[in-house]
């Protein structure tokens, strides 16, 4: 077969390979695998939630819904960032409905982004950022963050990184793959530099009810900070819905109504029953999303304890559900780890520099697991490491 | 929420995890743990520690039945005399008083339907207090103690997913 390679776009070629798809090839040809290295809920979706979007199939809603979205799901909105960050968005112009946060950062970046315009990422970060600046002709620039610092992103490093280019800054905090969380203060700290440099911040805030021992605090609720902002969040990982591809972008109105504008064509809106179904979930799904979250950090001590029994170093992660500890004792690279673990142990987890280079010596383990599951894997990774361990 | 009903609602789905376990999930001492739950059975707030088993798996197993009780309640002990009464027969697993058409909700297990028809007919029935009884057989189970009887579908997310 001829090669159709010359017909592809320059800027699709320029985007890398996924990190994890050899890994992925690997772990799902192979029986009887421990996996670790999933990045969504164990949960299925609340009964209620699933039960409302029956009721809506039932009820004939299976049209097109406007642009924005539902505006009852508008309003929900609008009344949960209130009470959860204290921040006011209008339901009519501030609240778009997305195919997911996925869907969000896309839009975000097409809408705000020049070409040759850099988009400040601090790595090690989930993976779609880098390729969503660089899909809508922009340069995406890692901006390191470090284990010693909690993976934070500190004010230090980010000014290192900044060009007179420069003009949007993702944060994604409740961290993937860290579990990292931001304080009031590690934000507060950014203001200056982010105002300065007129900076505008995509926030993605997926894993905000996933914070344990606090609550989360997002940069738009910040002095000067609210309409420079555009606030991405969804119902995949806190109520259990990665497969209904629901999310929201909350923003000033006229970056709104650009996301607005590519959204409209590129998609039309998000499907009805989804949106019924997060309807439900913002309606009455605190109590069920809680018992999530609790279970959740149950989880994150005995995946944390577990490693401390087997010496494997790992930082405490107050958000999301992964840690992220170092494989450094055993002299391996990540994915020479994650392979050499898989094939020995039948122990998936997810290299740490499928997150960027700096996630280079340091694996990202998901507790969303079944807690036998994690106890076996912990112990499999025991094993491993008096094996192969070098420092 | 006090660390002992923090204790009760993990093991009251999980009577297995240990002390060490639990100390672990809540981010406690261990002795603080095993102290909670020595504590709560001296006060017999944990009376005992049951298994959910699904007996459709194993042969030969028996039956269950749920008869509701209507009673004439007695001067001075009310619904207890007789309720306490019914609790002492060994094939009562259960005894409810309820709100209702009906007083008490008992729950008789027998190794088969005579077993369980003779204690209603030759014990239950013949008690002073007892109005009268409607017998309930179980036919099939689906869930008991939020464990679903039927068997769980296996992890089908995929094994690695960013
Ligand atoms: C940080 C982060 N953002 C966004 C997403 C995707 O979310 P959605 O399902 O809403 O598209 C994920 C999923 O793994 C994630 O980890």
């Amino acid at each position: 077969m001829s090669s159709m390679d010359r017909y592809i776009s320059n800027v699709v070629k320029s985007v890398p390979p996924s990190g994890i798809r050899k890994f992925f090839d690997l772990a799902s040809q192979m029986q009887g695998v421990i996996s670790l290295g999933v990045g969504e809920p164990d949960f299925v979706t609340p009964w209620h939630i699933r039960e409302a979007c029956f009721h809506a199939l039932e009820h004939g809603y299976t049209m097109y819904t406007s642009n924005h979205g539902l505006i009852e799901l508008r309003e929900e909105i609008a009344i949960y960032q209130k009470r959860k960050i204290g921040v006011c968005y209008s339901p009519e112009d501030e609240i778009l409905i997305t195919i997911g946060v996925s869907e969000a950062v896309d839009l975000a970046m097409r809408a705000l982004v020049e070409p040759g315009d850099e988009v400040l990422v601090p790595e090690p970060s989930f993976v779609c950022y880098a390729p969503g600046a660089m899909l809508a002709h922009g340069k995406a620039v890692p901006v390191q963050t470090f284990n010693r610092d909690q993976y934070r992103l500190k004010p230090e490093e980010l000014e290192k990184c900044i060009t007179p280019r420069s003009k949007v800054l993702v944060l994604a905090y409740p961290s993937n793959p860290t579990g990292a969380i931001m304080h009031e203060e590690d934000l507060t700290a950014l203001l200056d530099i982010i105002i300065k440099n007129d900076l505008i911040v995509i926030t993605d805030e997926i894993y905000s009810e996933l914070t344990y021992n606090g609550s989360h605090v997002s940069i738009a609720s910040l002095p000067g900070m609210r309409d420079r902002t555009v606030l991405l969040n969804g119902f995949s990982k806190a109520y259990a819905m990665t497969g209904w591809r629901v999310g929201y972008a909350c923003g000033h109105s006229d970056i709104i109504d650009a996301m607005k504008k590519i959204h409209q064509y590129s998609i039309m809106c998000a499907s009805i029953m989804g949106q019924k179904a997060a309807l439900e979930a913002l309606r009455n799904g605190e109590q069920e999303m809680r018992k999530m979250v609790e279970s959740y950090n149950y989880r994150r001590r005995i995946i944390l304890a577990g490693f401390d029994d087997i010496g494997m170093n790992c930082f405490e992660p107050k958000g999301a559900f992964y840690c992220f500890p170092s494989i450094r004792c055993t002299g391996m690279s990540s994915e020479e780890f994650c392979e050499k673990l898989l094939e020995e142990e039948k122990v998936a987890v997810v290299p740490g520099n499928a997150f960027g280079a700096c996630g280079e010596g340091f694996v990202r383990c998901c507790y969303a697991a079944n807690v036998n599951h994690i106890e076996e894997a912990v112990s499999r990774m025991g094993s491993f490491l008096n094996r192969h361990r070098k420092y | 929420m006090g660390l002992k009903r923090q204790i009760l609602n993990l093991i009251s789905h999980e009577a297995k995890l240990s002390p060490k376990m639990i100390a672990t999930m809540l981010g406690q001492e261990e002795n603080n743990i095993i102290r909670a739950i020595q504590q709560m059975e001296n006060d017999k707030v944990i009376l005992g520690y049951n298994t959910v088993i699904n007996w459709d798996k194993m042969e030969g197993n028996g039956v269950t039945a749920t008869i509701e009780v209507k009673v004439t309640p007695q001067r001075e002990v009310g619904f207890n005399g007789v309720a306490e009464r019914i609790c002492r027969f060994p094939e009562v697993r259960s005894v409810h008083l309820m709100s209702g058409s009906y007083d008490l909700s008992v729950v008789v297990e027998g190794s088969n339907l005579k077993e369980i028809a003779n204690f209603v007919s030759h014990k239950l029935s013949t008690l002073d207090e007892v109005q009268s009884t409607v017998t309930h057989f179980v036919l099939k189970t689906y869930k008991v103690d939020n464990f679903v009887f039927e068997d769980a579908r296996e992890d089908e997310r995929l094994v690695i997913s960013p």
